[in-house]
């Protein structure tokens, strides 16, 4: 359940700051970030939850505009770069770096509020 | 322990998004920032528009007067309907800018020098170059010449205004595909700009000088003058000008004077090095493409079925995506028109009205002398003239370099204009000489009201002054009238020049090499309504040898379009529309018509290999035409080429300095008039003299090897051969349209070559209902993702046309070809 919050509310919040364009492009790897300070889990779901958060986000994203584009600039772009003109290498490439950012993020949270306890319970003492 | 992970936690993420938010180098090229460029909601994916887009809208700008309704239809052409002339240039400002904004930032950029701020310093040379050729100075002139009538002020102004609605309308996430991929930003747009670009035209079709004098001086010094008379002759026998011969023209109403000491000093043999340190490299200047001409011609209502005149007109240019064009409609009180617009300028530039119809080809007149000054000393400061020293301006022109430093340099402008090549830039042709550029271009204003006038011009009287205001690069107007008028006139400031004056270098320490006066513009040659009932031209000569004006270097005219399109219109009678699209995409070569019979009366078939015989037989067989599965086309061009290598390829070969290569009616009027060719001995082998005979042998030899490779690979068919494509302004191969399927070629009315050809086909019907139909090989929108692209290049490609939909305002609304409606209004 934790897990699937976390997803959930990493995609959210990840496309609430895309929606803000003036902001830079990695905007969300904050959220990501928060979002694995707020839900607590193991580093090892911290990351997959980020990744796949942002993963999905970029991936659904991409493949919506794509389809209504009938590949036409995805196939360009990937001929381009060069992945051999695949549209769907393409989304999945873009899902992949979208996925990445936001999982370091939310490795970076997890190990900030691990910290911060720590720091919490140093002071306690 | 855990403040490590922290800390490596925290570097990896960071490290991550650096990683994906640089932009690295390959090559010479960078990558987009990947993180950006990938993003859905920020990067390209926003480019990727639906293919059901919709284009409705309502759009807000407290800068117009009164509401504007704009229909658009299928093809994405847009019908500006405004209650004002200020608002209707404003839209289309506006319009340009949406569909088609990268384009017109980018190509004023590269006029104004400023390629560098995008690309680095891979764009220093061509930014130098400009600079120095003096397109932002000569921008600046017509913009204070045109600013001085006020209803061309305003109209540049209102485009402008248009142009930067859009820019603040745009949200980060919209800026074109062209920007996030080299990753930077649109700026505002300003009238400058419009001049900048119309510089840029000017360039493209009056600024071959910049290389063809250096290099004629080069061929004038290696062969001699009286060689170089006989290979690059400017008279061409088989011309037919575009004022019929024997028409008479006024005596000169200003005679220019060759000065006295011309023959040694400019005929004569000059071929001093001057070498000089550079620190730069030098490098291939921009030079405009030697196809760059046009078809047009108007038929008299005598001649066609309808007995109203039809006007044609289609301009060869290079083929880009996007198009250099853009089609639509303009109509407000003051007048109704349609036609193709540069992104970039206001108003139609080729199109038609409610009462007449123009076009335009390349008049391709020497208006761009190259002088060899002299200065005192390497500041440039002070030059020669008549014996005294004269001060320069100093031009401060400074280069903004992206991911480097700034250029900055001193353009010294002399009374000619500014110095364009010397030690501190160097063209190899140019021989470390230091070269200052005469062109009217620089001097003239800008011509925008031509074509403000045209737009509204009711009648042959309104054309004709409309016209007056065109100065540079020279231009054939044809003009029709549905008062039955049709009308030919070569337009600009042409200067009276004596005989050969600025083929070559001229010597610019003298005020007696200068230009002595311009030709009164009612001594431009003009023709209307000939009795034979048709006028045309295809950048060939204006006239025969009777007017009594220098002309140019022949060089500069091609001859064998006009001569095919002449034979055709006199041969025709009962035109229609459709006889004039089967013309336009007519293949017909008529070079190869003349060319044929003298390669085939030398040679002999005895002694030749099965395989040259295969060739030869295709040759023989070939029905003149370069359709695009045409065998014999391909065999033509092939020993053609391999012919003239030949002939001059071996002397060309012995000069250190680039020569321009003779035009093939050099050779081919020798070879029909059948004099011994000059050239023909090939001077690498001793002791023996081959004559022309032997040298088409050896084309053929040669040829066929080429021929066999070609058909090994499958591209013996000329359209595989010749390939023809259309290039993205940045030549990004993806973005390019490739292999296209269409014939056509140099010397065929049908000027489609590898990258170059009619860039927009237009027919109109001067009928009390205007029928027009028009194509370019592009799409309205300048979006790599978008459909309408390209949406045009197949039906161009087959030779189809669209039928223009010419709406009216009352009918407009309801109009079923109609898709989208937005609307204008200031609140």
């Amino acid at each position: 359940m934790k897990f699937l919050v976390s997803v959930l509310l990493t995609a959210y919040l990840g496309y609430v700051m895309g929606v803000y364009t003036h902001l830079p492009w990695w905007s969300f790897a904050i959220t990501s970030m928060l979002v694995a300070l707020s839900v607590r889990q193991s580093p090892f779901s911290s990351f997959i939850a980020g990744f796949l958060g942002m993963f999905l986000l970029w991936f659904i994203l991409a493949w919506i505009k794509d389809t209504a584009n009938q590949h036409i600039l995805s196939q360009r772009v990937a001929t381009l770069f060069p992945l051999r003109g695949s549209s769907m290498l393409l989304i999945f490439i873009t899902g992949l770096v979208g996925g990445l950012v936001s999982g370091f993020a939310a490795i970076f949270g997890y190990q900030l509020s691990k910290s911060a306890k720590a720091i919490l319970s140093i002071n306690l003492e | 322990m855990r403040f490590v992970y922290l800390s490596l936690s925290l570097f990896c993420t960071i490290a991550l998004i650096w990683v994906l938010n640089t932009r690295w180098a390959i090559g010479t090229s960078k990558t987009p920032r990947l993180g950006y460029f990938l993003s859905p909601q920020q990067g390209f994916w926003q480019n990727a528009e639906s293919a059901s887009a919709d284009f409705n809208g309502q759009i807000k700008s407290p800068e117009l007067m009164g509401k504007v309704d704009v229909y658009v239809d299928g093809r994405l052409v847009p019908h500006v309907f405004a209650e004002n002339d200020f608002d209707a240039y404003f839209v289309q400002g506006f319009l340009h800018a949406k569909f088609r904004l990268w384009q017109m930032e980018f190509q004023t950029h590269v006029a104004a020098g400023r390629l560098s701020e995008v690309i680095g310093k891979e764009g220093l040379n061509t930014d130098r170059f400009f600079r120095r050729l003096g397109m932002v100075y000569g921008a600046e002139q017509a913009m204070a010449a045109t600013d001085m009538d006020s209803a061309m002020k305003n109209s540049v102004n209102a485009y402008a205004a248009g142009v930067n609605a859009y820019i603040h309308s745009l949200q980060p996430e919209n800026i074109p595909f062209e920007y996030k991929l080299l990753d930077y930003e649109p700026e505002n747009w300003t009238p400058l700009k419009t001049y900048l670009f119309l510089m840029f035209m000017a360039f493209d079709l009056s600024g071959r000088d910049v290389n063809t004098d250096l290099q004629m001086t080069n061929a004038k010094n290696y062969f001699g003058w009286d060689n170089f008379k006989q290979l690059y002759p400017n008279l061409q026998d088989s011309l037919d000008p575009i004022i019929p011969k024997g028409t008479g023209f006024a005596k000169a109403g200003f005679k220019p004077q060759t000065p006295a000491d011309a023959a040694q000093r400019y005929f004569g043999r000059n071929d001093t090095i001057v070498q000089k340190a550079s620190a730069y490299q030098p490098f291939a200047v921009p030079t405009p493409d030697a196809g760059n001409g046009s078809n047009n011609w108007a038929v008299a209502g005598s001649k066609t079925k309808s007995k109203s005149p039809i006007l044609c007109n289609d301009p060869h240019l290079g083929l880009n995506l996007p198009s250099l064009w853009f089609e639509m409609q303009i109509s407000t009180p003051s007048h109704n028109t349609y036609g193709a617009s540069f992104p970039g300028a206001p108003a139609i530039v080729i199109g038609f009205n409610d009462s007449i119809a123009w076009g335009v080809t390349n008049a391709g007149r020497d208006v761009m002398d190259l002088y060899n000054v002299r200065f005192k000393d390497e500041l440039k400061k002070e030059y020669l003239m008549n014996g005294n020293w004269i001060l320069s301006e100093q031009r401060q022109e400074v280069i903004q370099v992206r991911d480097g430093a700034n250029l900055s340099e001193v353009v010294p402008i002399t009374q000619y204009g500014p110095v364009l090549y010397d030690n501190e830039f160097n063209n190899p042709d140019a021989r470390g000489l230091t070269l200052a550029v005469k062109w009217t271009a620089n001097t003239a204003n800008s011509g925008i009201k031509a074509f403000y006038l045209l737009n509204r011009a009711k009648n042959y009287d309104d054309y004709s002054t409309a016209i007056r205001n065109w100065t540079c690069p020279g231009q054939n107007f044809v003009f029709a009238s549905k008062s039955g008028d049709i009308a030919i006139k070569q337009q600009g400031s042409f200067v009276a020049k004596w005989k050969n004056q600025g083929d070559f270098i001229m010597p610019g320490t003298d005020s007696v090499y200068q230009w002595q006066g311009m030709i009164p513009m009612e001594e431009n040659p003009m023709i209307k309504n000939p009795a034979r009932g048709f006028v045309s031209s295809a950048n060939q000569k204006p006239t025969d040898t009777t007017y009594p004006y220098y002309l140019g270097s022949a060089h500069h005219f091609p001859l064998y379009r006009g001569i095919v399109i002449n034979k055709k219109l006199t041969a025709m009678s009962d035109i229609t529309p459709d006889d004039m699209k089967k013309m336009q995409t007519n293949n017909y070569n008529v070079f190869a018509e003349m060319a044929r019979p003298v390669l085939l009366k030398y040679i002999d078939k005895n002694g030749l290999t099965p395989n040259e015989k295969k060739y030869l037989a295709l040759l023989e067989t070939w029905n003149l035409k370069g359709d695009p599965q045409e065998k014999g086309a391909t065999v033509f061009r092939c020993i053609w080429d391999s012919l003239e290598s030949t002939v001059w390829g071996d002397e060309m070969a012995g000069s250190k300095l680039k020569l321009p290569e003779p035009d093939s009616y050099s050779l081919l009027e020798r070879m029909l008039k059948g004099t011994a060719d000059l050239l023909a001995d090939d001077i690498t082998t001793k002791g023996k003299t081959e004559t022309l005979q032997d040298d088409v042998i050896t084309a053929l030899r040669k040829a066929s090897k080429a021929l066999e490779l070609l058909e090994q690979s499958g591209q013996l068919e000329w359209a595989k051969s010749k390939d023809t494509y259309i290039q993205h302004l940045l030549k990004i191969p993806t973005l390019n349209r490739l292999h296209l399927p269409i014939g056509g070629g140099e010397d065929m009315i049908n000027a489609t070559k590898s990258n170059h050809g009619p860039g927009w086909r237009m027919i109109v019907h001067l009928t009390a209902e205007t029928e027009a139909y028009c194509i370019y090989p592009g799409g309205q929108s300048g979006n790599p993702g978008s459909i309408y692209y390209d949406t045009f290049v197949n039906s161009w490609a087959e030779g189809t046309y669209y039928k223009a939909l010419f709406l009216k305002k009352e009918s407009a609304a309801s109009n079923d070809q109609v898709k989208w409606h937005i609307t204008f209004a200031n609140n």
